[in-house]
């Protein structure tokens, strides 16, 4: 398509101009990293006015440990032994899993619909044609994502702890593991939405091909259902994709010890976590490189 | 030697999508300082050459340079040299005016400072209201102010007062004259040959992909489409109309001939629209492949 006959021309005329094209590197990198973090603060202002990210992606995980806690909580506790002892609330049960929602939703949801949102409507095409770069852009998409997640989960913990009265963590280790699966899992969440965000053809369709990928994922996840009650083929499947391991490892900081039994292996496989998130992590970011532009150049 | 090289240089350019071409050769230059009118009925190619100037498309063949640059490998130093006005976009706008230009302001390296800005677009009132918030036409107004804020040596305006009302146009007109005193080259598209006429230097006419005139505003056409045309009715009824470089002597001679006032007498100087639609039709010959065009010409009719 492109064509070598400028090249000649292009040189010459560039040697002779008093500026380079690119970007200098003394500049480069500091100016990439400034832009990016001012970045965040305008995505996050951004998408706390956007009604439809602060409902589906910010207050969902609130609005179903509202309704799984108000429709089993009266059915008893989870997990008691036959000696009446060990058992957690429905409550307690379920805030692992809509702390790992919060994550993909933050992460995927947010972002696949957000940025085929932008694409769609031009301004991803009107930044394409500043000097922002690609990158600064990034770093705001992701900031907006780790700002948001870590308010959500902050705020579902708080709710957790104080209104639903569920015992939290004492052990500095398990909020140490919390906070690596949590970043680890909210980052890779991101990546994945920028690359989900190239799947829609158009701004008005990404709902309809992010949401039910997003939904279905979190039912074979253990998100909504338990995970140990899933068929073994299920289970399997759930275990390909990242937000299985997520819930695993919030699971594995807010649930007791003893729960690690209902584990596919029996406990909770911090290091597969990390491998799983790890592998998708590289997905994410491999396919948010090569799938990226600014607009769909002659489409 | 010249002095300073031509800000935009295009030689020979050809694009196609798929079988059809929708540019078939064009060469023009613009100079540095000067306001260029690219003219042209929709579909005619307009959009597809600048947005292959603004590095949103690449050529299928072709020398194109912009600011020195070929805009396929224009990095962001390049790009922050630029300032592009597209078409109207229907972004959400969740972000105050202030609070946009703000953030675009922050992305050049020497932008201008954004009260200013907002007050050349006349948006004072608006400044801090969202972007949502405001109607088509201001709108319009901070895409232009998101356009000029990093101060930029050449400015694409893509049909830029689409949806003004007529003082708002009047004010962007000012605007456009204050930045090309302050030296900003101007490419300029545009639907109102009034504005061209405005504004415009020099202006080319782009039709079914070519570039089928070129030249100072004051000379597009041709000395012949300017003549100037005497139209009148006669007694009988009948309604003339004779071009002639002498209207005067020809409204004296049919004043002779009749005793009396022609009726419905007009002299009409061709304005710079009279003299486009006459190149743009002038140039679609029978036999020109054209008719996925042709819905294109009633809209100008």
């Amino acid at each position: 398509m492109s064509n070598s006959r400028t090249g000649t021309e292009t040189r010459t005329m560039t040697s002779t101009g008093p500026r380079a094209e690119s970007l200098r590197p003394s500049t480069g990198m500091l100016t990439v990293l400034r832009v990016g973090i001012s970045r965040v603060g305008y995505e996050t202002r951004m998408y706390f006015r956007t009604t439809d990210s602060v409902f589906f992606t910010f207050l969902f995980p609130f609005i179903m440990l509202a309704i799984f806690t108000a429709a089993f909580g009266s059915s008893g506790n989870i997990g008691t032994a036959p000696d009446g002892s060990g058992g957690i609330s429905v409550g307690a049960y379920y805030l692992p899993g809509m702390l790992a929602a919060g994550m993909l939703l933050s992460g995927v949801q947010n972002l696949a619909v957000d940025i085929a949102g932008e694409k769609g409507d031009g301004t991803l095409k009107r930044l394409g044609g500043t000097p922002l770069s690609p990158l600064s852009y990034f770093i705001g998409k992701i900031g907006q994502v780790l700002v948001t997640g870590i308010f959500q989960a902050a705020l579902l913990i708080g709710v957790a702890g104080v209104v639903l009265g569920i015992d939290l963590p004492t052990d500095p280790e398990k909020w140490l593991t919390f906070a690596w699966v949590f970043l680890f899992g909210v980052i890779t969440s991101a990546f994945l939405g920028i690359a989900l965000s190239a799947l829609p053809r158009s701004g008005r369709s990404a709902t309809a091909v992010v949401i039910p990928i997003v939904l279905i994922l979190q039912f074979i996840s253990g998100v909504y259902l338990q995970f140990y009650l899933l068929p073994d083929w299920m289970q399997n499947a759930a275990s390909v994709f990242p937000l299985k391991w997520m819930a695993q490892g919030m699971r594995g900081v807010f649930l007791p010890d003893s729960f690690a039994s209902l584990e596919q292996n029996g406990s909770w496989d911090f290091p597969l976590i990390a491998l799983n998130l790890g592998f998708w992590l590289v997905v994410g970011l491999v396919l948010s490189r090569v799938t990226f532009r600014w607009i769909r150049k002659d489409a | 030697m010249e002095l300073s090289p031509p800000v935009v240089r295009v030689r020979n350019l050809h694009k196609s999508y798929g079988d059809f071409e929708a540019i078939r050769g064009i060469s023009f230059n613009i100079e540095a300082g000067e306001t260029f009118a690219l003219l042209g009925p929709n579909g005619a190619g307009k959009s597809t050459t600048i947005e292959i100037l603004e590095g949103y498309r690449d050529r299928t063949s072709g020398e194109v340079s912009v600011l020195g640059v070929d805009p396929q490998r224009g990095g962001l130093g390049w790009k922050s040299r630029l300032g592009i006005v597209l078409q109207s976009t229907g972004e959400s706008g969740n972000v105050t005016v202030t609070e946009q230009l703000t953030h675009f302001a922050g992305l050049y390296p020497r932008p201008r400072r954004v009260a200013e800005v907002i007050e050349a677009v006349g948006l004072e009132s608006k400044a801090k209201t969202r972007i949502s918030k405001l109607s088509g036409g201001q709108r319009r107004r901070v895409d232009v102010a998101l356009g000029i804020i990093g101060r930029p040596e050449l400015l694409f305006l893509d049909e830029p007062t689409t949806g003004f009302d007529p003082e708002a146009r009047h004010q962007f007109w000012d605007l456009v004259r204050r930045l090309k005193a302050e030296g900003t080259t101007i490419l300029l598209t545009t639907h109102y040959l009034d504005e061209a006429a405005q504004l415009g230097d020099r202006a080319g006419v782009i039709n079914d992909g070519l570039l089928i005139d070129i030249g100072a505003i004051g000379e597009i056409g041709g000395a012949d489409a300017r003549v100037p045309l005497v139209r009148w009715r006669e007694p009988s009824g009948e309604l003339r109309e004779k071009r002639t470089p002498e209207p005067a002597r020809l409204v004296a001679e049919l004043v002779a001939a009749s005793g009396a006032e022609p009726a419905d007498l007009e002299v009409i100087r061709p304005s710079l629209e009279d003299i486009y639609l006459g190149l743009v039709r002038g140039s679609r010959a029978p036999n020109d492949a054209a008719g996925v065009l042709a819905d294109d010409t009633e809209v100008l009719a």
